[in-house]
């Protein structure tokens, strides 16, 4: 694990000067440089990082050129230093961040991680060129784990970014039902001797699906449509309200497609929840509507 | 922390007297009268770094890792579940699936100088015989490949090797300094180790004060010998400086680097030393706890520095007040599990406390921020030992020998296609060729072809590099490293593509899978080297491949492991070693771009 950070990456009062791409910036100390280089107005893309996690620096898509580091260095946990010359567009930069984008493509299926699209789209990354006649490229592929009602896991889409890890142990739920097991490219999130999730310590909080940047873990109302080529999401309304079960006011997202909740989320940036929930707010949503769901009945 | 989620698999008699073994009255169970969140939680955290002891504990009652047995030791120490499956399969010594006859598994050397000296074979051979068979990365035992270490079940672990009286090939040579007591001092005896000067360096660090140690080790110019060669004398007085918390020192013995067994030479030879040194930069660094992280393979070794501590505690050398200087220290040893990623300082710190062996960013460094995030200075036995060296002649004497920058001496590991493999100590700046001639020159009728430096970490070089001094600017200069020391000859009729896959199969196997550059990287760079192997050639497209992934390796990865794992492969295919015939960069001088 990484050090305890500031997790929303500002701090003090006192202003650090630094140069980023040659534009002058001046940030709070303590303040990382993927925070500065927001500021800056550079779209730096981040894959491990969230605002209400702690920076685990694993992905190393976000990094950047800091003159003087013989390495690049890792914009979403380094924090700013008096005079820092950071380049964000070097080709070294744009080198490294294509081949991480081109690696997860090559061996993860991204199809379902939109944001991660976006960023392999603009890095020009060919992850076809793993593949060669007679040698595959090796992929973290395996069936998807449908184990309950709330919520699968299909770990073919998993970019091992930590963050449900952290989710379920540290930064919110201190559950710990899942950790990383195995080394290497077998590694792999796992619970203890790759128990279902009913037999390990999961409370069904669902702050894991809450992270996932990717689907490897998502609503089983998600995964049925998917699977039934139903999912609309252009179509769905998102409806703000507030968790009524009891007092702490957490807000909830409800996502609703022909007028069934298929998911519920939390803000990152509330206040009260930073995203997460509890199994009531998360799943505890059927008493609004009919037991009929229209959208079951139509599925063949 | 929220109470723990354990299943109801229990751990059975023989599972539970092991793990005890090790606990004793040490547990973090929250008591029934407790109230005290906040008191629990600071149990489970001080007893988390009893975790992979008692792991070692129920790998070795039966041979694996059982849910009862896992569900036991985390009611113990209040791991969650998940997290502990998760420290046990990262290491490569435990097993957590129930193995189908339960007994000793002979771990059988699959690296460089093993592969080239008959490994495969003497796995049919080992096979045929009905041994349990395990493919094992470098057994740090290169002087007798094919090496071997068997792990056992109910008993101690072996290396059958061992049972021979170790003989050094430079035995009497008067030059020696860091060798001088190998094979002249009786290893298990304190006494024999004093009769032959030992503690007197101890001694002369009380006298001079912490400050004057500091001073002389910097003066010294000593350097780190694990490959990184960071100044000795920088890390200890950033560690001096350090006040008002807990400090370490953490002596690095978890020597894993294909080709290295020099550490392993010493601390079964001459354990006194590698324990006196670490109560000096325990003393130098005013740090109170010592602590020796060894490779699960390394069983002498264990042993023999596990007497050599209780012999030096109960002689008042560690304890409470250290030779009478007041200084309170002492040392506990830790045993690895099979991961060469544990040898890099911050995984290893992670290892020790319970945690899988995964590396942190730096920074904060060590100094600061290391074992238990409290300042630690990390060093190895071969750099501890040159600080004996630098205490006992004084910082001008140490630099008697040796080049302006690279003073003093260096141990080399000597093997593959060499007469007399070994390990060997020369002042810097004797030069490859010399090295070579020392360790009898080029074992059988085939032409040296190129000789590796530093291990699967480090390079190839050409026979055209014989006249390079043996020191770190000169490496530097010419494009390649030391390392940790490794010269490792190979010989025309050798297989160079093999040894290329096995190494970028090596860097497969030993990557953590933290980050995406060294964890999908070293795959990617082995699916290269497998389909030139198979095709006989590297298609442009791959060669290109093969370039991209070195750099973004080298470029982005967390730790030093991934900075590397191109290296070797790398330049044997600049230099042609592979097959394709020299490719650009200033092979002429066999100098790497």
């Amino acid at each position: 694990m990484t050090l305890p950070t500031n997790p929303s990456g500002a701090a003090s009062e006192v202003n650090v000067n630094l140069t980023v791409n040659g534009q002058s910036v001046s940030v709070p100390a303590g303040t990382t440089i993927h925070r500065a280089c927001e500021r800056a107005g550079i779209d730096t893309p981040t894959l491990c990082w969230a605002e209400n996690l702690t920076p685990v620096n694993v992905c190393r898509v976000c990094v950047v050129e800091v003159e003087g580091n013989r390495t690049l260095v890792p914009s979403c946990a380094r924090a700013v230093e008096e005079g820092m010359v950071v380049n964000t567009d070097s080709e070294r930069v744009r080198h490294s961040r294509r081949m991480v984008l081109e690696f997860l493509a090559s061996g993860v299926d991204l199809d379902q991680a939109e944001g991660l699209r976006r960023w392999l789209d603009e890095y020009e990354a060919d992850p076809g060129r793993y593949d060669q006649d007679g040698l595959p490229a090796r992929t973290v592929y395996e069936e998807p784990k449908v184990q309950d009602n709330l919520y699968i896991r299909d770990y073919s889409r998993c970019v091992l970014c930590y963050k449900c890890v952290e989710a379920c142990g540290d930064d919110a739920q201190h559950t710990y039902a899942i950790a990383v097991s195995g080394r290497g490219f077998d590694a792999r999130i796992s619970t203890e001797f790759d128990v279902t999730l009913p037999d390990s310590a999961c409370v069904y909080c669902g702050n894991c699906i809450g992270v996932c940047p990717t689907g490897a873990i998502q609503f089983k109302t998600e995964f049925d449509l998917r699977q039934a080529s139903d999912w609309r999401p252009d179509e769905q309304t998102v409806t703000q309200t507030v968790c009524s079960y009891c007092g702490v006011g957490c807000n909830l997202e409800l996502h609703v497609q022909d007028e069934r909740i298929v998911k519920v989320t939390s803000p990152a940036d509330h206040s009260v929840t930073h995203g997460h929930l509890c199994i009531k707010g998360r799943f505890g949503w059927q008493y609004v509507q009919p037991v009929d769901a229209p959208t079951r009945q139509r599925r063949p | 922390m929220a109470d723990l989620s354990i299943s109801e698999a229990n751990a059975d008699a023989i599972e539970q007297a092991a793990v005890d073994a090790v606990l004793g009255d040490q547990t973090a169970e929250i008591r029934e009268t407790e109230r005290l969140v906040r008191a629990g939680t600071q149990r489970r955290r001080d007893h988390r770094h009893l975790l992979l002891p008692a792991l070692h504990a129920l790998q070795n009652a039966k041979g694996w890792i059982s849910p009862g047995g896992l569900n036991y030791v985390c009611r113990q120490l209040q791991v969650p579940p998940a997290e502990a499956y998760g420290v046990a399969t990262f290491y490569d010594l435990f097993r957590v699936d129930e193995p189908d006859t339960i007994g000793d598994v002979t771990h059988v050397c699959v690296d460089a100088a093993c592969q080239i000296s008959g490994s495969a074979e003497r796995q049919r051979e080992l096979a045929a015989r009905g041994v349990t068979v395990h493919r094992s990365p470098c057994l740090g035992q290169c002087d007798r490949a094919p090496a071997e270490f068997v792990q056992a079940v109910a008993g101690p672990d072996r290396v059958d090797a061992d049972s021979q009286p170790y003989v050094l090939p430079q035995h009497g040579d008067s030059s020696l300094r860091l060798l001088r007591r190998i094979g002249v001092v009786d290893p298990n005896s304190l006494a024999s180790y004093q009769a032959a000067g030992g503690y007197e360096a101890l001694a002369a660090a009380i006298a001079m004060g912490p400050t004057a140690v500091c001073d002389a080790v910097a003066a010294s110019g000593l350097s780190g010998r694990g490959g990184a060669a960071f100044p000795t004398g920088v890390k200890w007085r950033a560690v001096a400086a350090e006040q008002g918390r807990p400090k370490h020192v953490v002596a690095n013995c978890d020597e894993s680097e294909p080709g290295t067994f020099k550490d392993r030479v010493v601390m079964e030879n001459d354990p006194f030393a590698v324990i006196e040194a670490l109560t000096i930069a325990g003393f130098a660094t005013a740090a109170e706890n010592g602590w020796i992280y060894i490779r699960g393979e390394y069983p002498l070794a264990t042993r023999r520095l596990s007497e050599a501590i209780v012999q030096a505690r109960a002689a008042g050398l560690l304890g409470e007040n250290v030779a009478g200087s007041g200084h309170r220290f002492d040392i506990e040893i830790r045993r690895g599990a099979g991961a060469y990623i544990c040898g890099e300082e911050t995984a290893l710190f992670a290892s020790i406390e319970g945690f899988r062996g995964e590396p942190r960013s730096k920074p904060p460094f060590p100094t600061t921020h290391g074992l238990f995030q409290e300042p630690t200075a990390v060093n190895n036995p071969e750099t501890l030992l040159n600080v004996l060296e630098v205490i006992n002649r004084g910082a001008d004497g140490y630099r008697e020998v040796g080049t302006e920058n690279s003073p003093g001496t260096k141990l080399l590991c000597l093997s593959g296609r060499v007469a007399r493999p070994g390990v060997y100590e020369v002042p810097f700046g004797t030069t490859l060729g010399e090295v070579l001639a020392l360790a009898g020159g080029i074992s059988g009728d085939d032409p040296l072809r190129a000789v590796l430096l530093g291990g699967a970490a480090g390079n190839f070089v050409l026979p055209d590099q014989l006249d390079m001094p043996m020191t770190l600017e000169d490496a530097r200069q010419r494009g390649t490293t030391l390392g940790s020391g490794v010269v490792m000859a190979f010989t025309a009729e050798v297989d160079m593509v093999a040894v290329a896959v096995r190494i970028a199969e090596f860097f497969r196997g030993e990557s953590c899978g933290q980050c995406v550059p060294c964890r999908v990287g070293t795959v990617r760079q082995h699916e290269t080297m497998v389909q030139l192997q198979q095709s006989g050639a590297l298609t442009e497209q791959r060669r290109e491949l093969s370039d991209d992934i070195a750099r973004v390796m080298a470029d982005a990865s967390i730790c030093g492991l991934g900075h590397t794992a191109a290296s070797a492969v790398g330049s044997a295919l600049r230099l042609g070693l592979l097959g394709e015939g020299p490719g650009d960069g200033g092979v002429d001088q066999g100098r790497l771009p």
